[in-house]
Order: structure tokens, then C-alpha cells, then sequence
């Protein structure tokens, strides 16, 4: 599922907002999250999970195609963590799909 | 500095773009909600400039309590991850050489959750 998808998966449950409105809310909250992380600000959504920052501490390594020492900068990267409703509804779905395919065999 | 929640994305969808709080918060809501529909379904979820959340299948393997020392059989599973884009990820690192910069140059120490032990506030 790409942006406009989700857009017009979300338009089409509400029938009272137009798709434009949609699409501006889907944008803007994309952008707010975007901000927060890039400004070292945590994201927590109750359900779904938390986004945070790992530190990537400076390692040695090698220039695979000179062999060459090369240090690398420290660095953060943007984590999600789903939290326990969507990490259960994933799973459950998964392991209830296996049950029914052992069933058929 | 503390977390961006759903309650605070509400008041500013209200404030930007002009959509009453009950509309704010039903778009909001929906938006998370279509995520984790589609991932439960299976779907990959591609959101350019931000990431793709996407599922991933583990086989079992055997797994050990840290506690107790105890080895146990680890079910397999599904489980979600997150691959943030390159936009953000740029973005993100942008910032922390930023902080980096500021804390060389003597000012504004272990204020910005970008301290000496980052791994404590994160």
C-alpha cells in the first residue's frame, strides 16, 4: 500500500471529509512525525508503537574495494517499535493463516 | 523534551489546517489504524520520504530467559518493522551532526537528549 492508497483508503471511510482534506491531514501528520525525529523528539502512538532515535557510535572499518581504514561518524537512525495491539493483531492473523493451512493438508 | 502523541497531531491538524477536533482526531485515528489493517493483512506499507513498514516471518528458534538462564523453544512468528526512508533518515542525521557541532563548540550540554550516553535516553 503506497501514500495515495492509504489516502484513498481513509476518504473512503469518511464520507463527510473530501479526499483533499484527507490527503492534506495525511501529509501534515507524516511531517509532524518526520519533524519530531529529526529534532530528537520521541513519537509515541498508544496501539500502534514509538519511534525513537539508536545511536550508531563510530566504528572502524574498510574501504571494501581499496582496503582502506576508514572511520565512520557516529550517527542516529530513526526505530519504530510496534507496540502490543499491532504486534499482536500481526501475529495472531499469521499464526491463524498456519493453523488453517495445516487443516487443508 | 517529551514524546509527540496523538493528542498533540490533533490540536495542530485543528490549528493548520482548519478540521473541527472530532475530524482532527477520526483522521488521525484512521490514518494508524489503515496501517495496521494492511500489515495485518500482509501488505507492505510504503510511505515515501518517511519509510515502509513491512512484516517479516521468523521461523522458531531456541531462545534462552535472560533471568533465569532457562532455554525455551521461541515460537515462529510474524512481526513488523519499520525501513526508514533515506529522506528521513538524511533529515535525522542532519540534526545529530548539528547537535554534534553545538556540543564541540562548548555550548548547550546534554540538554538535547543528544548527550554523552545517548543510549540512556533512547
Amino acid at each position: 500500500m503506497i501514500k495515495s492508497e492509504l489516502i484513498a483508503a481513509i476518504a473512503k471511510h469518511k464520507t463527510h471529509l473530501t479526499e483533499k482534506d484527507v490527503e492534506l491531514s495525511v501529509n501534515h501528520i507524516i511531517e509532524y512525525m518526520s519533524h519530531a525525529l529529526s529534532h530528537g523528539q520521541r513519537i509515541e502512538i498508544r496501539g500502534f508503537g514509538s519511534f525513537s532515535l539508536h545511536y550508531r557510535p563510530p566504528r572502524n572499518a574498510h574501504n571494501p574495494k581499496t582496503g582502506d581504514k576508514v572511520v565512520t561518524i557516529a550517527k542516529y537512525i530513526p526505530h519504530f517499535k510496534p507496540g502490543k495491539e499491532f504486534r499482536d493483531r500481526v501475529n495472531q492473523r499469521f499464526l491463524d493463516q498456519q493453523a488453517a493451512n495445516r487443516d487443508q493438508i | 523534551m517529551t514524546a509527540l502523541t496523538k493528542a498533540e497531531m490533533v490540536e495542530r491538524i485543528v490549528a493548520e489546517i482548519g478540521l473541527n477536533k472530532r475530524e482532527a482526531k477520526e483522521v488521525l485515528e484512521l490514518f494508524f489504524e489503515t496501517i495496521r489493517t494492511a500489515l495485518e493483512e500482509g501488505d507492505a506499507v510504503k510511505l515515501s520520504g518517511f519509510g515502509n513498514f513491512e512484516t517479516r516471518d521468523k521461523n522458531a528458534r531456541p531462545g534462552r530467559n535472560p533471568k533465569t538462564g532457562e532455554e525455551k523453544l521461541i515460537s515462529a512468528r510474524r512481526v513488523v518493522t519499520f525501513r526508514p526512508g533515506q529522506k528521513l533518515k538524511a533529515r535525522v542525521e542532519e540534526y545529530a551532526e548539528s547537535e554534534q557541532q553545538k556540543q564541540s563548540n562548548g555550548g548547550g550540554q546534554q540538554q538535547s537528549g543528544f548527550g554523552d550516553n545517548p543510549s540512556e535516553n533512547w
